[in-house]
């Protein structure tokens, strides 16, 4: 399997309309017919793509640009642009003592739930890549937490990381542990976050890869079984080189949307302000965003940020990059 | 093919489903509880009787109905419009010959790279200079098409249309609408029903630009999940029957087509 898209080259001489004859026995077309007939062909495509470029100009691309405009201006929420500040906004936030914890909480949230996902969902893959019965039931069975919403896996499991009553309390107590405080404690309040994250993109990732799996030639584990590697040493040689590209692809879109982390950790607050907890110990990037513009009402500051954090998230991304292409060319070299 | 599986590969597996649905139980759990059982954190092992109750207070302290038809309302709305213009665009990327087809799609793709999260400020800026902030139209709009449903459709199209039927829909004279619309639609309606369910989903689970969209007596969902649980969060038994309640329409969804959306989730990633 390759990333490469089989897209056929545009040349369009080649779909001009049939000339009159082409077919003998039906009526000739008058002229303006045919030329109409040529203008809805040339046409008629980029008629139908259209919407997508459109749309994506308006909250795509303009966005985008203009939150970098809104981010050198003092502008509030209600009174709208001010002065322009230049790099005021941008100092202001990196001055921010809470910019510094949140981008740490948020890249920690973000390592804490991806890494872990990544692995267990490549296991789940492996088990799901076998001859099962019920293979349709056991599917849908990891698909479950998929379809309840984010801000209802952040209630549950709010719930569930009760710092007192907690079920996850309740059973580390049973085997001897004392009561983690899930909600107070900056660590421990990662790792419930990023449980959150990982009940439910787990079987949903699992499952993609499962299909990348899947068209792995059967034939490459015959001839390894042969040569006596077992199970486990043909999932590592195997099937995990095969699906690399799947694997980058899972790799970047959840980095680009797990370092943008919002309703977990905001709805796993139970303090008033709800900006991450006491002391912010989980509060991240995006909730930072929210807060200086639409509980501070400033969308300067609230844009600087959201460019910030813009910059981080490019920033991952050619990191992603650089390791995978490291990780692939080991892999080259065995 | 000798990979049968043991009772290992089975058991692993049925762990992992009851881990899927544990979560869910714990709240219907505690939803069932009264409030003053539920606070005490150890709720009997069965369900009680009080979900109903627990679930008529939920609705009392929130714009339940409002949030809950809003919510219908623009997650559905968003997934006819994503079908309909995906499957257009899809259907021109796939099978129509044109100047910049490839580097076009290839632009859709990197699109979905983009983080449209971060764009909000100058979003809300605009809804209300145009002024549909706090209609659900604001909610709506950035759901109209999607690179994603793009890219989807058109790989689904690339083998699902023979080029022999369009090249005869074109020698008979079709104009392209026509040949869409008698050789692509049929074709395409599979897949349109997974990017349906799909689409109602994101839309449905959506949540940061809503919460900034929308104000609070007329929510989405989402939006008014999040009241329920800031305003009543020591009501854990309430909290969650109102949670529980609100994911109704999408574990019906579920069980109704979540064949579909297995196949649809391995289809668009084998492709990819």
């Amino acid at each position: 399997m390759s990333t490469q898209l089989p897209i056929r080259g545009g040349d369009i001489e080649e779909m001009s309309p049939p000339r009159r004859g082409d077919r003998p026995g039906r009526p000739a077309t008058p002229p303006w017919r045919q030329r109409l007939h040529r203008i809805d062909y040339r046409l008629s495509p980029y008629l139908y793509i259209a919407p997508f470029f459109l749309l994506f100009l308006v909250i795509g691309m303009f966005p985008l640009g203009y939150t970098a405009w809104v981010s050198v201006h003092d502008w509030s929420l209600l009174g709208g642009k001010g002065d322009f500040v230049g790099l005021a906004n941008y100092r202001e936030v990196l001055d921010n003592p809470y910019f510094t914890k949140q981008l740490v909480n948020t890249i920690s949230i973000f390592l804490i739930s991806s890494i872990p996902q990544i692995l267990i969902a490549l296991a789940l893959a492996g088990l799901l890549d076998n001859q099962l019965r019920g293979r349709t039931v056991w599917r849908m069975s990891v698909l479950l937490p998929f379809v309840v919403s984010p801000v209802a896996v952040a209630i549950i499991f709010g719930s569930l990381f009760g710092d007192r009553y907690g079920l996850v309390n309740q059973v580390l107590g049973a085997v001897g542990i004392d009561n983690i405080a899930w909600h107070t404690n900056r660590l421990a309040s990662h790792v419930a976050i990023a449980s959150m994250v990982n009940w439910r993109w787990t079987g949903y990732n699992a499952l993609i890869f499962l299909a990348a799996m899947q068209a792995v030639p059967r034939d490459l584990y015959e001839s390894a079984s042969i040569d006596g590697a077992g199970r486990v040493r043909q999932f590592v040689s195997i099937t995990v080189p095969m699906i690399r590209p799947t694997m980058i692809f899972v790799i970047i879109t959840s980095t680009i949307g797990g370092l943008q982390i919002f309703a977990e950790p905001r709805l796993f607050d139970e303090t008033t302000t709800r900006n991450g907890g006491s002391d912010r110990q989980f509060g991240t990037i995006t909730m930072l965003v929210y807060d200086f513009g639409w509980q501070l009402r400033d969308l300067g500051r609230a844009s600087a940020t959201a460019w910030l954090l813009f910059l981080v998230i490019c920033l991952f991304a050619v990191v992603n990059l650089i390791l995978i292409r490291r990780i692939g060319s080991l892999g080259g070299d065995r | 093919m000798s990979r049968r599986p043991g009772f290992l590969v089975y058991g692993l597996l049925a762990a992992f489903a009851l881990g899927s649905a544990a979560p869910l139980y714990w709240s219907f759990l505690l939803g069932s509880q009264t409030k003053e059982v539920a606070a005490q954190g150890t709720p009997p092992p069965l369900p009680g009787g009080h979900f109903l109750a627990n679930a008529q207070r939920a609705m009392d302290s929130i714009p339940f109905w409002k949030a809950l038809g809003n919510s219908l309302l623009v997650s559905s709305v968003a997934a006819c419009s994503v079908v309909f213009f995906c499957t257009l665009a899809g259907y021109a990327f796939a099978k129509l010959r044109f100047r910049g087809n490839g580097p076009l799609l290839v632009f859709v793709i990197a699109t979905m790279a983009v983080p449209t999260q971060l764009g909000v400020v100058p979003l809300f800026i605009l809804m209300s200079k145009l002024g549909w902030a706090g209609s659900t139209f604001s909610v709506i709009l950035p759901w109209l098409v999607t690179a994603f449903g793009v890219f989807f459709m058109r790989q689904y199209l690339v083998d699902a249309v023979p080029d022999e039927l369009i090249e005869a829909a074109r020698m008979d004279g079709c104009s392209q609408i026509r040949t869409f619309v008698a050789v692509a639609v049929p074709a395409a309606r599979p897949a349109a029903a997974i990017l349906w369910l799909f689409t109602f989903m994101q839309v449905w689970t959506d949540f940061f630009w809503p919460l900034i969209a929308l104000p609070p007596d007329n929510p989405t969902i989402q939006v008014a999940l999040n009241q329920l649980q800031s305003g009543y969060f020591k009501d854990f038994s309430m909290v969650l029957a109102g949670t529980l309640l609100a994911t109704v329409p999408l574990l019906v969804l579920f069980v109704v087509a979540g064949r579909q959306l297995v196949s649809g989730i391995m289809q668009g990633a084998v492709k990819g």
